[in-house]
């Protein structure tokens, strides 16, 4: 295989930055990062793209950084999709088996995950993916696959994520408008947590959350397959402008104070304690309460937390995430936001790590990096599943032969 | 009665105040049997007295029971009050006519408010009301004449019926009894007349529709006038009494708008009646739209019934001074300007003048002439126009927390809250 065409690349457009994660599937398959771009987002908001000029101007900027770092031409690439319209849900389809021995065949698979995916959205929604769960023989739950199965009633239960049609158009948009084409579209929650959990992790459970400055990803596995996921449009941005009024200070002021003193618990240590603001001309003219900052902060770090326990509560999913919480996006980096976490969901909270990725080890070790990596991931996945199907033909000639000829070695 | 409507109309006669309780017990006795009635008052003694089965107190809280004592703020007070109890007793209702004697506290003050009230809760609005005799003073005829500003702008029609023009009707030896018996009875005979001319299955029809297309949206000033008469010359009789009729003096009837005719005549009424009729009418109201109907009813073999009902288009608003100040006396308008204030004074932002205070002044005093003037039902400007009457809940300028970075983006409403505003602000944390 040339090299070029084992070139994925994951693009995320954040709301503060735009990454570019450039990785090469190896042989076996594995994904081997060799090129990250990034650039400073501008034409952002809540995830969703406002200005289209600005955002394809960042864009450029990222994927030349990728392809510098990379030695490659990046020609297409797996582009993240965020944004307060996106919604995931459970569905359940069913399906008669008609065979007369009630023997399940793959047709009757086919047809069962066809029956669970007409699903009723509005007209102006798209679905983004079908994450296939888990099947039900004669209503026993938890079958991987039924195929070979016996049985009169097959169903299946996937989860749909969707999302407004033009409003995930717009950086399919802006991206083409780059000559830039996109294999695909993924949800970035999915991308983070792909990047983030090993298949173990995700056998146990686990929530993922991805806070970046204008959204907050989550997702929930739970016995190795996608329970929820759901998007918040609040991130860091809200916890900056919330500083902002509440210290009355400019929105870049704010910004800097969050990342110099900001975390997310209020110790009863810094009670009374204040930061001078300093000024390029002249003595400190101003001051904020320290421990004002923080209360502002916890608030709404807190608040985001509660509201993704309370969007998992009625499932009871809280109950079967036995890994904990993994965090990732920049608001990963808050101090103590991870014992924030633990307090709310009453989980072990830990930092993502980008583990299941060789290549760039130290530089890719950062939350700000999941969504990127896990796009790249999902990437290869694709890759590899396209690459099998290119070469079925060939190969399965090939491996019929193997087998005739293992066969005859055994004989 | 003969034949009912398919849909039947839902009539409510509700009469406020001393006056218009006493003028409902005066109806409820006779054949008006198809309303349903309700008195209201603030007094509970009067009410008491009533022989009307539905009654309401209003303002339990504020008198006591005991009465307004001649004040119309306080009336309305105790209206506002007893909104709900208002809201609901107008419910489901297709025409309410509220019949009060304008002057005293009760009427004047809650009159405006029920006729507003039951125009919300769907039902065409008609008012007829009594003004006070002369010598019942200067300040009654002031509060009156304030108090039917108000009605006129906020129910469908008013059909007003001055004390003073009954003197015309009777003689120097009527007792007091008398008189205020002719006065409800001819209040009855309003309520009536509209009633059948809806009820009564004509030849040529006139029904709800029709009444309301002459009444609805015009807040208009509207004169009733019955005539009755029998004998070979019924039809040009009947005509002579209509328009002799002291409620349609002033040129109620040629400065109409609109006229709503409606005839009752024996199985022996003629084409030449109805013509003669209907001639007459249109001559004298010339500019006006003239809906007619026609009934057969075998109780009126040998007699004409003619019901009129007149209806003016209100002048404009613009034409009341708006920089005049609520005391101004020399002006017609005053009283309209004073009612101006006092309904809208919250809500005129760009009125040049600022009202001196929440206290309503007394009506400004009259000149005789412009009392007469008025009395006919003819101010030249005052009423105020459909929108004004109406409640605007104007934004206040409060300062509202800025969504900063998100002013442009579309707000991230979670469980019907918007969690742009900060989390401390809507927890209503307080940084000390």
């Amino acid at each position: 295989m040339s090299k070029a065409s084992s070139t994925v690349v994951g693009l995320d457009i954040g709301t503060s930055k735009i990454c570019a994660v450039a990785g090469q599937v190896n042989e076996v398959g594995g994904l081997n990062i060799i090129g990250v771009g990034q650039a400073k987002s501008r034409g952002v908001r809540k995830g969703e793209i406002v200005d289209a000029t600005l955002t394809a101007e960042d864009v450029r900027n990222a994927i030349v950084e990728a392809e510098q770092m990379a030695d490659v031409e990046i020609r297409s690439v797996y582009l993240g999709v965020s944004g307060g319209h996106i919604r995931g849900f459970n569905n359940r389809g069913f399906h008669p088996v008609v065979s007369s021995d009630r023997e399940i065949m793959e047709d009757d698979v086919q047809d069962v995950v066809k029956n669970a995916k007409a699903i009723n959205l509005p007209s102006e929604n798209r679905v983004v993916h079908v994450v296939r769960q888990h099947f039900l023989v004669d209503g026993q739950d938890g079958i991987l696959n039924p195929v070979g199965m016996f049985g009169a009633r097959v169903e299946v239960d996937i989860h749909v994520i969707h999302g407004n049609f033009n409003r995930l158009q717009n950086p399919i948009r802006v991206v083409k408008s780059l000559q830039v084409e996109v294999d695909d579209i993924v949800f970035t929650g999915l991308a983070s947590s792909l990047a983030l959990l090993s298949n173990q992790q995700k056998e146990l459970g686990a929530l993922v959350i991805d806070m970046g400055s204008g959204t907050t990803e989550y997702v929930v596995y739970s016995d190795g397959i996608v329970k929820h996921t759901g998007v918040l449009a609040v991130g860091g941005d809200h916890v900056s402008n919330d500083l902002a009024y509440g210290l009355k200070v400019p929105l870049a002021r704010a910004e800097q104070l969050k990342l110099e003193f900001g975390a997310a618990i209020v110790d009863p240590s810094i009670k009374g304690q204040t930061i001078p603001l300093t000024n390029d001309v002249g003595p400190p003219e101003k001051s904020v309460n320290l421990e004002h900052l923080r209360r502002i902060m916890h608030l709404r770090l807190e608040e985001i937390f509660q509201l993704i326990a309370r969007e998992l509560e009625p499932a009871g999913l809280l109950n079967y995430m036995r890994c904990g919480t993994f965090l990732c996006g920049g608001g990963a980096r808050i101090p103590e936001i991870n014992s924030l976490a633990e307090k709310v969901f009453g989980l072990p909270a830990s930092l993502g790590k980008t583990n299941s990725i060789s290549g760039l080890k130290s530089a890719l070790d950062q939350p700000e990096f999941a969504a990127g990596i896990g796009l790249a991931k999902f990437g290869s996945f694709e890759h590899k599943k396209r690459a099998e199907e290119h070469g079925s033909f060939a190969q399965g000639l090939k491996s019929t032969f193997s087998h005739f000829f293992r066969r005859g070695a055994k004989a | 009665m003969s034949s009912v409507p398919a849909k039947k109309l839902s009539i409510k006669v509700i009469g406020i105040g001393s006056a218009g309780a006493n003028a409902i017990a005066h109806m409820a006795q006779s054949d008006l049997r198809e309303m349903t009635f309700l008195a209201m008052h603030t007094s509970g003694r009067v009410l008491a007295n009533c022989a009307t089965q539905d009654k309401l107190l209003l303002g339990l809280k504020l008198m006591r029971g005991l009465g307004t004592g001649g004040d119309p703020d306080l009336g309305k007070a105790a209206a506002e009050e007893d909104i709900l109890k208002l809201k609901k007793s107008c419910e489901g209702q297709d025409l309410v006519f509220i019949v009060a004697g304008l002057g005293g506290g009760t009427a004047t003050g809650v009159a405006p408010v029920l006729a507003r009230i039951a125009k919300e809760a769907g039902a065409l609005v008609l008012a007829i009301v009594t003004l006070p005799f002369e010598f019942e003073g200067v300040r009654r005829q002031r509060q009156a004449q304030l108090g039917l500003q108000r009605l006129r702008a906020a129910a469908d029609g008013v059909i007003c019926l001055p004390h003073q023009k009954l003197t015309k009707l009777i003689d120097e030896n009527t007792s007091l009894i008398e008189t205020f018996n002719i006065a409800n009875d001819l209040l009855g005979e309003g309520v009536r007349g509209i009633w059948q001319m809806l009820t009564r299955h004509g030849l040529i029809n006139v029904d709800f529709t029709d009444l309301c297309s002459v009444l609805r949206g015009r807040h208009a000033e509207s004169s009733f006038a019955t005539a009755q008469a029998q004998g070979e010359s019924r039809a040009r009789d009947v005509v002579e009494k209509l328009l002799a009729s002291p409620l349609l003096e002033g040129g109620m009837l040629t400065e109409a708008d609109a006229v709503l005719v409606s005839l009752v005549g024996g199985p022996d009424l003629t084409m030449a009646d109805v013509n003669r009729v209907m001639e007459q009418i249109n001559r004298q109201a010339e500019n006006a739209q003239v809906i007619m109907g026609a009934a057969v009813a075998d109780e009126f073999q040998g007699r004409l019934s003619v019901t009129l009902v007149a209806s003016r288009r209100s002048p404009a608003v613009s034409e009341t001074p708006r920089q005049e100040g609520p005391g101004t006396l020399d002006d017609a308008s005053a009283p309209g300007g004073s009612a101006r204030d006092f309904d809208n004074h919250f809500l005129d932002i760009d009125a040049t003048h600022r009202p001196a205070s929440r206290f309503l002044p007394p009506p400004p005093a009259l000149t005789p002439e412009r009392t007469k003037q008025l009395l006919a039902g003819q101010p030249t400007s005052g009423a105020r126009n459909r929108k004004s009457s109406r409640w605007h809940q104007s934004q206040l300028p409060l300062e509202i927390v800025s969504k900063g970075r998100f002013e442009k983006s579309e707000p991230t409403v979670h469980h019907g809250e918007n969690l742009d505003v900060p989390t401390y602000i809507r927890r209503g944390i307080a940084l000390n």
